[in-house]
């Protein structure tokens, strides 16, 4: 199991709590992950990742074991310890605006 | 006896404000989707507990909320808005070509007759329509390719189409209109379109009475004489009296003829409001007095009407969207500011007050007449 943090909004219209649960079936990339997550909450496709390009969402940031993942490419294996569930993977709504 | 629904769309969230025949005391339902930006609620003529309403941030995109009980509960539908085949560019604020970029749903139309059907202006300026009740958007995309497509540029707001209106004689006529390009018409239930600008005059493009390139804020039309319109321009206040293939100024005796709302009396098809706002770049009243004015004569002459409005040191706007009517016996007016407040006048505004003042700053304001 991968362990999912939303930001606030996004738990709001999935109906979740802070944390969800997501299993993937085949190689554990960051697509993967998401493309499993909007299956299981098919009100965040395009929340995320636009719906059309499936290009992360410029105000969208992903972390995971302190490192920012937002720019690894999509199709790049997720690390170890978010694959095992001993670290979550965080999708942040960052900072912006005043 | 009836009552009223007020549909607000603000900045952080949407409202819905009910009341009354008497239009005296109001429920005040809401934020919901608070945080995010609501751009328009509107309700279905055919079935009025059916609402639509548009929900963006520039953080997480755009959501369509559908509610089926009037706005107690909502469920997120269709948010896939994609342009029709490759969408080519419009122009830039700098002259570049712009590839056309889906921002958000500017303005929701739901057909006069079928719950499922609406219309939606959106950013990058384009026409979608959903017939399942908004699960799925198609654009109509003989807007964007018309010949002049390519030259569109946004206005300071971005491109957006925010104004849809349909005939409700001949449901196949649709006006849209965009900032910065103008008017358009389809007579073919939105296939095909031409520009329909013809007396336009805006001393803030190269050629005053181009094709397009104007920055039409706003149009109204009384459902009773649907040849007639009414428009707010960047600058100017127009009129049509057939079907949009002319228009003449009717600005007259205004202290500013800029803005950005502008409806129609609900009974008298000659009875128009609009709000006067200082430019260029103020955007808030002259001398600080929100004043709604009213024409009885279609234009030309108009009254300033202050009963109940703050008459010193208001500076705030009213929005294009931000101003509607209902159909009692006696018209009830309303409108939303960019401080939060939401007036009403149940007098056809003789006299005004506010149903709430401290919302978020409101974006759209809908009204539903209800038996």
């Amino acid at each position: 199991m991968i362990r999912v943090v939303l930001p606030a909004h996004l738990r709001t219209l999935a109906n979740t709590g802070l944390e969800v649960e997501i299993e993937i079936s085949g190689v554990p990339t960051q697509r993967a992950l998401l493309d499993a997550l909007e299956a299981r909450y098919p009100v965040l496709r395009g929340t995320i990742r636009d719906p059309v390009t499936q290009n992360r969402r410029p105000f969208v940031r992903f972390f995971a074991c302190e490192e920012d993942l937002s720019h690894e490419a999509s199709d790049t294996a997720l690390p170890e310890s978010v694959v095992t569930g001993a670290e979550p993977f965080f999708v942040i709504g960052a900072m912006a605006g005043g | 006896m009836s009552s009223v629904r007020v549909l607000v769309g603000t900045r952080k969230g949407a409202f819905v404000l009910t009341s009354d025949g008497k239009r005296e005391a109001w429920a005040i339902n809401g934020p919901f989707f608070g945080g995010w930006e609501i751009y328009h609620v509107k309700g279905s003529p055919a079935d009025p507990d059916r609402l639509y309403a548009s929900q963006s941030t520039g953080w997480f995109g755009q959501l369509i909320q559908r509610s089926d009980d009037g706005g107690k509960t909502w469920e997120p539908v269709g948010n896939q808005f994609q342009y029709e085949g490759v969408p080519g560019t419009h122009q830039w604020y700098d002259g570049t070509p712009h590839p056309w970029e889906f921002a958000r749903v500017w303005h929701l139309e739901p057909s006069l007759r079928d719950p499922d059907t609406v219309l939606a202006g959106v950013e990058d300026a384009g026409l979608f329509r959903s017939t399942d009740g908004g699960k799925s958007w198609q654009e109509l995309a003989g807007l964007r390719r018309q010949d002049s497509g390519s030259s569109w540029q946004p206005g300071a707001g971005g491109m957006c189409l925010h104004t849809i209106i349909v005939d409700p004689s001949e449901p196949d006529r649709v006006f849209v209109a965009i900032s910065a390009a103008g008017v358009f018409r389809s007579d073919d239930g939105g296939e095909t379109w031409r520009p329909k600008n013809r007396g336009l005059r805006s001393g803030s493009i190269p050629d005053e009475d181009a094709e397009v390139g104007h920055c039409v804020h706003h149009l109204a039309m009384h459902p009773s004489r649907p040849n007639v319109l009414y428009m707010q321009k960047h600058w100017d206040i127009m009129r049509t009296d057939n079907n949009a293939e002319s228009w003449q100024e009717v600005s007259g005796n205004l202290p500013t003829d800029f803005g950005f709302a502008i409806d129609v009396h609900a009974h008298e098809p000659e009875t128009i409001y609009v709000v006067p706002i200082k430019s260029d770049s103020e955007h808030f009243p002259p001398d600080g007095k929100l004043r709604v004015y009213r024409s009885r004569t279609g234009g030309n002459e108009w009254e300033p009407l202050t009963d109940g409005l703050p008459q010193k040191n208001c500076y705030v706007n009213v929005l294009r969207d931000a101003m509607a009517m209902d159909s009692m016996d006696e018209c009830g007016v309303y409108f939303g500011t960019t401080g939060g407040q939401v007036y009403a006048s149940a007098n056809a505004g003789d006299s005004w007050a506010p149903i709430v003042r401290d919302l978020p700053a409101v974006l759209s304001v809908e009204v539903q007449t209800l038996p």
